[in-house]
């Protein structure tokens, strides 16, 4: 067959499968990411149908996937609210490092697979998925809750600690010596600290070259720009996820909003992709072994998570049933986890941390919002008692 | 009564306070424009209970119908507050000799004292209109001034 005609015959069956697995999930209520990255799982190496052809266009596709789901993310902060929630959230922020960072860390220390591993992990761990947490509270009718600002500026400063990780991790994982590292985690600190400058004081002008009445120009703009400053980071070791995250923190105001209604199609599609792209990678036959220990992991960071939503909110005068609540919706880990593992799979880490990660990610991503629904009427019981 | 505003980073702002009566009522303001209308829960004071959506025009609505009756109640207890201060409606009948002309035509102020604070119409209140106002049939003015003054700008808007 001709190479044109398999690579749509795949890549046409791939998304198709996943629109459909993406209606399951919306008629289940849960997050569609599980189900992409089973659906990942299934093709591949080791899967049932190998994708031969495809599977190149598949991993550029799922590179650019990581830069719009930054690029998005950074879109939704601007450069003010994310310095007001450091200031006001930093003793919450180090304590959900400290306590989600800790049990992912642990783990691979544990099991001997030696300290780049171990800060993937710890990452892996860590983040909690912004977008499934978002979606938890406005599907629940969580959003006009009290404790709400609190997880919000917890995801905040999550966001904000990944421009400094990423980097760290693309360094360690590149294997450059003490000294380079830390050149490159200086080149990223001084650059996310010129981005949030230049946002807050110069932002009108970046929006000034960037901002057009039509919307094609605008997407082209967006993302060429996007794109080039992803490549820049990555060429300086600095990881293209965190260049495309700072354009969206420079870009604000009703040209954020803009964007984001415009950007919304293209990063739902390539961040699909990456999903899959991320179980195409992984061996399904390997994530069995894995599973225990992902249960395992999953219940401890739920409970640490927990533990930080409670301490959290409580520092903000929440009361007992809304402290609760805030430490559920921080449960679900999502699409960043994949991201930091991802990484970390192309850049040599363990072979059994990618399978490790799909796992826990597989939970935490499907139980999360679930956990939230069904506690949901005990909290309320809690709260009438009291 | 005090009105706590906070930022909700990547949705908008959320202001709420609480009623004498004790209950918790706020409003999310989305930055795509949708307006929550939140209530909180009594035994759980962090939760909201109800959130209702509401979109640009039902808010407006919203405001109006909150809105309308406290002008005049406050216009109310302005004169009650202020011993000789009168505050009158008068209604602009259709086919006056000031129905579509500009408010200033009237000259409400020179010749009498008294001020138009506001015009009631439809429902709508447009609070402070300036002179280059044109007013319309069945629209009601809202004067303030002394008994006498506001009795003769009744006069003009009844017999020009």
């Amino acid at each position: 067959m001709h190479h044109t005609a398999v690579l749509f015959l795949e890549f046409g069956a791939v998304l198709l499968g996943l629109g459909i697995l993406g209606a399951l999930a919306l008629r289940v209520g849960i997050s569609p990411i599980p189900l992409y990255l089973i659906a990942g799982l299934a093709f591949g190496t080791g899967g049932i149908v190998p994708l031969a052809t495809s599977e190149e266009f598949i991993a550029t596709g799922a590179e650019i996937g990581v830069v719009l789901l930054l690029l998005t993310l950074g879109l939704e902060y601007n450069a003010s609210e994310l310095v007001t929630s450091l200031k006001s959230n930093a003793p919450a922020g180090l304590v959900d490092l400290v306590l989600n960072a800790a049990p992912g860390a642990i783990c691979a220390l544990l099991l001997g697979w030696g300290p780049v591993a171990a800060v993937a992990m710890a990452g892996v761990t860590y983040a909690t998925s912004s977008g499934i947490t978002a979606k938890v509270l406005s599907d629940l009718g969580w959003i006009g809750n009290r404790e709400t600002p609190v997880v919000l500026s917890l995801l905040v400063f999550e966001d904000l600690t990944m421009a400094v990780y990423l980097p760290v991790l693309t360094a360690m994982l590149a294997g450059l010596s003490f000294a380079g590292g830390a050149v490159t985690v200086g080149i990223a600190l001084a650059t996310v600290s010129v981005v949030l400058l230049v946002a807050l004081r110069f932002g009108r002008f970046i929006e000034a070259f960037v901002s057009s009445p039509n919307s094609e120009v605008l997407l082209l703009k967006v993302v060429g720009l996007a794109l080039l400053v992803a490549g820049a980071a990555q060429q300086l070791q600095v990881s293209a996820a965190v260049g495309a995250f700072l354009v969206g923190i420079a870009l604000s105001g009703e040209l954020a909003h803009e964007t984001q209604a415009l950007l919304a199609p293209l990063r739902d599609l390539f961040a699909a992709v990456f999903f899959v792209f991320f179980g195409l990678q992984t061996d399904p036959a390997k994530i069995l072994p894995m599973a225990g220990l992902a249960v395992v992991l999953a219940l401890v960071s739920m409970v640490t998570k927990l533990l930080t939503g409670v301490y959290a909110a409580r520092r903000a005068g929440i009361g007992k049933a809304g402290r609760a609540r805030a430490g559920i919706a921080l449960i679900p880990r999502g699409e960043f986890n994949i991201v930091i593992a991802g990484l970390a799979v192309t850049g040599g880490a363990h072979p059994d941390l990618g399978p490790l990660a799909a796992a826990y990610v597989l939970i935490l991503a499907a139980f999360g919002p679930l956990a939230a629904r069904l506690v949901q009427p005990f909290i309320t019981a809690i709260a009438k008692r009291a | 009564m005090e009105v706590e505003q906070t930022v909700l980073p990547g949705i908008g702002l959320r202001h709420e306070f609480t009623t004498r009566s004790g209950r918790r009522i706020g409003i999310v303001s989305h930055r795509t424009g949708r307006r929550d209308l939140v209530i909180y829960d009594p035994d759980d004071p962090d939760r909201a209970c109800e959130t209702v959506k509401l979109n640009d025009e039902e808010a407006d609505a919203l405001v109006e119908l909150l809105g309308a009756p406290r002008i005049v109640q406050r216009l109310n207890a302005l004169h009650r507050d202020v011993e000789g201060l009168v505050s009158l409606q008068l209604p602009i009948p259709s086919g006056s000799r000031y129905d579509g002309r500009p408010m200033g035509d009237a000259r409400v102020r020179t010749r009498t004292g008294a001020s138009i604070v506001a015009v009631v119409r439809s429902g709508q209140v447009v609070a402070s209109p300036g002179p280059e106002f044109v007013l319309a049939g069945d629209d009601v003015v809202v004067v303030v001034g002394s008994p006498e003054s506001t009795a003769a700008v009744a006069d003009i808007f009844s017999h020009g």
